[in-house]
């Protein structure tokens, strides 16, 4: 702690200046706004009144860190982690990529949720009904932290399809569902990642509610050949970005506790 | 030209099943050997525990049973654990992470934190912020989680000079974020109801 504050300018610390570098504002023009009617969801739970802005302080700047030895071991297996009587079925992928901040900087140290329904299109999950049959072998959630250069990996199945009740008809493209935590409260993110080519993309009602065509494209995995293991394993690509920060002064200090 | 930066990602909404993921008891599984929840505290940690108490309504006014809510607060010093805290006073409590997730109750709808009470925490240009806990509210619906804070009843002195609340024009919508304490069982529970939309709607932050 003592060597932080020595390496920050004076300017940081003199009364009265900002107590650490703030996180950019957010680009509310590449996000879904609350209110979306098209997913009919939204209607009921989107605020009507404005955010209220408020410039950033020690609660927005700092967030909660996370160490390896909070993890198990299978963790970020998703073929494995919940194998009961033989491995979970589907399609076997990898999905990897890095956490980044806009300012194109890996984020170390930082923990990666993941989450998605079976091969079937089914959630191990008490609320849903779909017909399709539960996996004995597959939980369908894992987790992760980055590595010093905000690098992951995680395997599991290719998830499959499942309908919902917005419009009638209307199915979910294949999809896992990202928790991202960064170094910074202010900078949690909940996204979601599409596979490549999959045709549900452009009808999904949830993806339209982005007003942002590129940073629709952002989410949609790319196949990785180059990263795929031979006759065993397909691999798919997702870099996702976090909010910058002002300064990089605190960079490579964020151990895990 | 200006400047090229990388995008943040575009958020999407948690969905119903969010509790597969962040907290698979929940779900109806048990997957993982250490999982994150709603107590923040061990036996060990300083301050005066508390629990906040609460529950989660819609523009209709029905409940939301499937809400995710994440709390990050500072200690009983009001210090955070996070080395970008850089306030001179107080300390890291090293039994005190600061941060813990409850869900709604799919039957109740209603979330609960065993926490602690946080201290006063340094706000920007030498001003001195309330004891406050962020709150970070993830469901089905809602696009992109939702930012706010929870204050304290008892302390309004330190609520009357907090720069946030001072911004808030309108006292009726600066009450959305004032906890109100109560005894039950010789335990303090703060309840701390939030509204997504409508009549009292809870303020909301761009942070």
């Amino acid at each position: 702690m003592n060597d932080l504050v020595s390496s920050v300018p004076p300017a940081f610390l003199k009364d009265g200046a900002n107590p650490y570098p703030e996180l950019y504002r957010r680009d509310y023009a590449a996000q879904s706004p609350a209110y979306a009617p098209i997913y009919k969801t939204s209607v009921l739970r989107s605020p009507r009144n404005a955010l209220l802005s408020i410039d950033h302080s020690v609660s927005e700047t700092t967030g909660p860190m996370f160490g390896q030895n909070e993890l198990g071991m299978l963790d970020n297996d998703l073929i494995l982690n919940y194998a009961k009587d033989g491995e979970a079925i589907g399609p076997r992928i990898i999905v990897h990529g890095y956490i980044l901040d806009e300012n194109g900087r890996g984020l170390p140290n930082t923990l990666v949720e993941f989450w998605q329904a079976n091969a079937g299109g089914r959630y191990r999950h008490k609320n849903d009904t779909y017909l399709a049959p539960i996996d004995p072998n597959f939980g369908g959630c894992g987790r992760t932290l980055t590595d010093e250069n905000g690098y992951y990996y995680f395997r599991t199945i290719r998830p499959g399809a499942y309908p919902w009740r917005n419009y009638v008809n209307s199915w979910r493209p294949a999809h896992i569902h990202f928790s991202l935590f960064g170094n910074a409260f202010a900078q949690r993110l909940i996204t979601q990642m599409y596979f490549e080519g999959d045709p549900l993309i452009k009808v999904c009602p949830i993806i339209k509610t982005i007003p942002d065509e590129e940073a629709i494209q952002r989410l949609i995995a790319p196949l990785d050949l180059n990263a795929s293991v031979p006759d065993d394993t397909m691999a798919y690509r997702f870099d996702m970005v976090l909010r910058g920060r002002r300064s990089t002064l605190f960079e490579n200090r964020l151990e895990g506790n | 030209m200006s400047v090229k930066y990388l995008k943040e990602t575009a958020s999407q909404t948690a969905g119903p099943y969010v509790h597969i993921g962040l907290a698979p008891h929940q779900a109806g599984f048990d997957i993982f050997q250490n999982n994150f929840d709603n107590n923040l505290v061990s036996a060990t940690t300083r301050g005066a525990q508390i629990i906040i108490e609460g529950r989660v309504f819609d523009g209709s006014g029905s409940l939301v049973r499937d809400a995710l809510i994440e709390a990050w607060q500072a200690n009983a010093d009001g210090r955070y654990n996070h080395p970008g805290d850089r306030q001179k006073t107080g300390s890291v409590d090293p039994n005190f992470r600061g941060w813990g997730r409850a869900c709604t109750d799919f039957e109740s709808g209603i979330y609960r934190f065993y926490t602690v009470k946080p201290g006063c925490v340094a706000g920007r240009e030498g001003k001195v912020q309330a004891p406050h806990i962020n709150l970070w509210i993830v469901a089905r619906g809602i696009n992109m989680g939702l930012n706010t804070r929870i204050y304290f009843a008892d302390e309004e002195k330190a609520n009357e000079s907090d720069p946030i609340l001072r911004g808030i024009e309108l006292k009726k919508r600066r009450d959305t974020l004032i906890a109100k304490p109560s005894q039950k069982d010789g335990k303090t529970i703060y309840t701390f109801d939030i509204v997504l939309q409508g009549e009292n709607e809870t303020v909301f932050f761009d942070v």
